[in-house]
């Protein structure tokens, strides 16, 4: 047989080929050219993603990948995020650590996303990787200051700390202080979580050490006057988040604040601006052409401040806001900022049924028009029509992310009362690209059939209070063929579309259903007959098996795996498999 | 042995009687009013849909019922699917029409038989080959809108069978016996009025929503009930509003904004819970949540050999547990201070509160002077 001319390569020429290939999804198609590809590159995988910590086990991520220096670990599903996951469900980050310390101690990164994590846990991580560079922890929690302290005091070559809205016991302000004096390679803080005072002196001499931060994002206890110290001290500053923005307006501080700020040319994102004082805002002014991203989704200013800061940002990028900003301000935004590719716009006050600002549908529908490359939408609102719906689909066929969350639900077309189905239904079928879709209002089975026959590259989609009928669920299920992720909360769906579309749940990461009309016995035969599936019923009022097999669960985690069931749940967990007829606690 | 009570599946599934939320049911009637007329491929009828969101709840029972005939059902031998007790259904009235809407059309039966027979050969765990009475539908079968009929043909074959299993199942003779009085059958529980007070977690996502009709119809003068997680918002953000607004509106006198979740932990339990304390308006709600939530553990610790959760073990002797000191509940204030709860009034409690700690009984002496003298200096 002749010899392929691939095998006559020496392996260090693959193994540098392969080296300039970083993609997850890349490298898995060139382990399955051949057997010495597989090899070669498993030995050199040095990065890898996991998107469902359940889905694998440590053991066999390290038995396949043994020479790794970054790992990224996603836990809780994404509905945890708004209270729909139990605490105690699970997501502990425990295993992965004490098995990455023995195997992996070159590793260099760790970023975490929904994952509990523990003060032990990031004491281990200080103490077994040397090289350790990058920790960041999204949405996490189980950890206090104490696991922060650790990591300050024995990561020395540590580049990145990011708590992004991790839930941490704050027991004090002196973790900071653990950073040795000789400590100079911070590259990127985020603190913003926090909620107590960290040491302030601390973190200035920290912050005046450290040539190559980026990124600073300050929480709210960082008072202004504080500001200006610590802008001086970095103005090398990339991205910035500040902490209160409020103080008795003095001229002094003023004119220090923006004195500060100007001094800072490379700062191109701003965020934090908690109880904003809007006679202070002018101090960003100076910079504000240079920024492309900018948060003030904590502000609490009006639209007329919003307007004045905005116009000024011409080359804006991303902008999360509250909808103080009103239709006015998205119009201003829509003329300002041509090259804005992400608008955010969050309630003010979400729980009050009246509206207390004037923002509405046109707002985004002057965003849609104004900005060619708007393509991702976060959007909060309480009236929406088919037809701005419709505009928004034309005007912007290039929207990969479109997140719409009127405020009330199943809230229709307000002009003409009827169902969103078409609006929704002009999305998908223009937005050729779409990657993500949220969906609110009142809507019947025909979204779904849209979705289904449209949304061809949707990965993920959220449906609440939506559909009529398992049909809903099916035309989803049969037809978005690229579905990895599907949460549903509170539809009329039932055993029917699940059970006919079983397979189509091994193609997805995960699917998610609560307050919807699944049977506990369709449950029961979906663990039973696909064994590559973790079926979990998450269920408070006690086992399953104390009701009726077509009691519908309270909620239900279907997720792909090839690690079998496990056996960290709390006892309002069960997942369904072979034995659990025989299994009944 | 009769047929558990509670046996209200057939059609229960895809109708959502078991979950009470009155929106479920507004799909449901929505739902019931396509079915008699809706038509997959065409458009017309859109407007089957109605907009009108309050939906009689009769009516909708009523097309729940018929959904019976819809269900996919798991053959298994000897088993018939017995009939649904009135009584015990959720928003029953009596009205119960088990006919199924439409009558049998010879072509679902094509269908029917096709679809069995369409293992899909490339799959590799075609799901119809393994499971009688379930079909891996091709998509043609869909499109013209068949699927429903297709669906009500199952129930006509002599594999139609109750999914109580209850021959097979012994878990559920035994809730009935042993149910105690403050439980609630799992219907029954789900009553929209009962779930404030006797599981707020429990019904999650649907207990509140009783109140917030759609196009904000609620009549209701009090302050909305809040569906939990909607709309949906991180618990970072929603904070952080929620001391931003306090900071400027203090007068205003409205509710507070949005949910006010603390952590509870109980010695002992090996894993935190959190409990929305905007959900309750008083401590008993508060102490009854609490005590279902954590009756897991303290039924481990008193020795019971009850599997936990097994039976919600009777409340009453749990609240003796509870009230019989072994155990107290504390919470953890602005200042840092670990107080007894109920010393002050709600409204100020829950404004101080940051944590609640289920402490044994023994490790909360000496917390009562202090929370008397704290609340006397504040006055």
């Amino acid at each position: 047989m002749q010899r392929m001319a691939g095998s006559s390569f020496p392996e260090e020429v693959l193994e540098h080929v392969f080296s300039f290939i970083q993609d997850g999804k890349d490298r898995n198609v060139i382990s399955m050219v051949c057997k010495s590809w597989y090899e070669i590159e498993r030995w050199s995988r040095r990065r890898v993603f996991v998107g469902n910590c359940y889905a694998i086990s440590p053991r066999m991520l390290i038995r396949r990948f043994p020479e790794v220096r970054s790992v990224e670990l996603k836990g809780k599903p994404h509905f945890a995020d708004f209270n729909l996951v139990p605490e105690g469900w699970g997501g502990y980050v425990g295993p992965w650590i004490a098995a990455m310390a023995v195997a992996y101690p070159w590793l260099e990164e760790i970023r975490l996303k929904r994952m509990v994590v523990t003060d032990e846990g990031l004491e281990l991580i200080s103490k077994s990787f040397k090289n350790f560079k990058v920790l960041v922890l999204s949405t996490c929690e189980g950890f206090s200051t104490e696991g922060l302290a650790a990591i300050a005091a024995n990561c020395r070559n540590l580049r990145e700390l990011d708590l992004r809205e991790s839930d941490v016991e704050d027991q004090s302000g002196h973790w900071l202080s653990h950073f040795p004096d000789n400590y100079t390679s911070l590259v990127s803080l985020n603190i913003s979580c926090l909620g107590s005072e960290v040491s302030f002196s601390a973190l200035e001499r920290l912050v005046g050490r450290c040539p190559n931060l980026r990124t600073l994002r300050l929480n709210r206890a960082v008072p202004l006057d504080r500001l200006a110290n610590l802008l001086r001290r970095a103005p090398q500053l990339v991205e910035l988040g500040t902490g209160v923005y409020a103080s008795e307006l003095r001229p002094d501080v003023f004119s220090n604040l923006s004195g500060a700020f100007s001094g800072c040319k490379e700062l191109r994102g701003l965020s934090g601006f908690w109880d904003v004082v809007p006679g202070y805002l002018p101090a960003v002014y100076p910079i504000c052409s240079r920024l492309t991203s900018l948060n003030l989704s904590y502000a609490t200013i009006q639209s007329p401040d919003l307007i004045k800061l905005v116009s000024q940002c011409q080359n804006l990028q991303r902008l999360w806001v509250l909808d103080y900003i009103e239709d006015a301000g998205l119009d201003v935004l829509a003329a300002s900022c041509k090259d804005l590719q992400e608008l955010r716009v969050f309630p003010s006050d979400p729980y009050e049924a009246e509206p207390n600002v004037s923002l509405s549908e046109q707002g985004l529908v002057s965003v849609s028009a104004g900005c060619p490359k708007l393509e991702s939408v976060l959007y909060f609102c309480r009236q929406m029509s088919n037809a701005a719906l419709r505009t928004i689909a034309r005007n912007r066929p290039n929207m990969t992310r479109f997140r719409l969350c009127i405020i009330e639900p199943r809230t229709p077309d307000y002009v003409t009362l009827q169902p969103l189905d078409a609006g929704f239904g002009a999305i998908v079928e223009h937005c050729k690209d779409l990657q993500r879709l949220s969906l609110s209002g009142l809507l019947t089975d025909r979204v779904f059939e849209y979705i289904g026959t449209f949304a061809k590259k949707l990965e993920m989609l959220s449906v609440a209070f939506a559909g009529e009928s398992d049909l809903g669920l099916h035309h989803i299920l049969s037809g978005c063929e690229n579905l990895r992720k599907l949460e549903i909360r509170d539809c009329p769906f039932g055993d029917k579309a699940l059970l006919a579309n079983a397979a189509k749940l091994e193609t997805m990461r995960s699917l998610w259903m609560s307050s919807c009309s699944v049977s506990y016995g369709a449950c029961k035969l979906l663990g039973q007959k696909l064994p590559r599936l973790n079926v979990e019923v998450i269920d408070e009022r006690g086992h399953p098996n104390s009701r009726p097999e077509s009691c519908p669960v309270e909620k239900l985690y279907i997720y792909r795996t090839v690690a079998g069931p496990r056996f960290d749940m709390p006892n309002f967990v069960w997942t369904m498999d072979e034995d659990s007829e025989l299994r009944l606690s | 042995m009769s047929p558990p009570l509670l046996s209200a599946e057939e059609g229960e599934q895809s109708n959502v009687s078991l979950v009470p939320s009155s929106p479920n049911m507004d799909c449901i009637s929505q739902s019931g009013s396509g079915l008699k007329e809706r038509n997959y491929m065409g458009l017309s009828d859109c407007s089957s849909v109605d907009s009108s969101p309050v939906s009689s709840l009769s009516e909708g029972k009523k097309n729940n019922l018929n959904l019976k005939a819809t269900e996919l059902r798991l053959g298994l031998p000897g088993s018939q699917s017995p009939d649904r007790i009135p009584e015990l259904c959720l928003l029953n009235t009596g009205k119960l029409d088990e006919k199924p809407l439409f009558p049998l059309l010879p072509s679902k039966e094509g269908i029917c038989s096709s679809s069995q027979k369409n293992v899909v050969s490339g799959n590799k765990r075609g799901f119809s080959d393994t499971v009688d009475g379930f079909s891996e539908v091709k998509s043609s079968v869909y499109t013209a809108g068949n699927w429903m009929y297709h669906a009500v043909s199952d129930s006509e074959s002599p594999q139609s069978v109750g999914q109580g299993k209850f021959p097979g199942s012994s878990g559920m003779n035994v809730v009935l016996s042993s149910r105690p009085s403050g439980a609630q059958s799992p219907i029954m529980k789900e009553l929209p009025t009962k779930v404030m007070q006797e599981c707020p977690r429990a019904t999650n996502g649907t207990s509140h929503s009783n109140n917030t009709d759609t196009n904000g119809n609620s009549s209701a003068p009090a302050p909305k009930a809040q569906v939990v997680g909607w709309p949906p918002i991180r618990s970072f953000r929603k904070n952080s509003l929620a001391t931003t607004s306090k900071n400027n509106d203090e007068v205003d006198g409205k509710p507070g904004p949005g949910a006010l979740f603390v952590k509870v932990s109980m010695d002992g339990a090996p894993y935190l819970r959190k409990v929305d304390l905007r959900t309750y308006s008083k401590y008993q709600e508060l102490s009854t949540a609490l005590e279902k939530m954590f009756s897991c553990f303290t039924i481990g610790q008193c020795g019971s050999q009850g599997t936990p959760g097994r039976e919600m073990l009777s409340e009453s002797k749990l609240r003796d547990l509870l009230h019989g000191s072994e155990y107290v509940l504390t919470y953890e204030d602005k200042d840092g201070d670990w107080m007894l709860v109920g010393d002050v009034p709600w409204e100020m409690f829950i404004d101080s509160c940051k944590r609640l700690k289920i402490m044994k009984g023994s490790d909360a002496i000496g917390l009562a002077p202090r929370a008397m003298e704290k609340s006397r200096n504040r006055n």
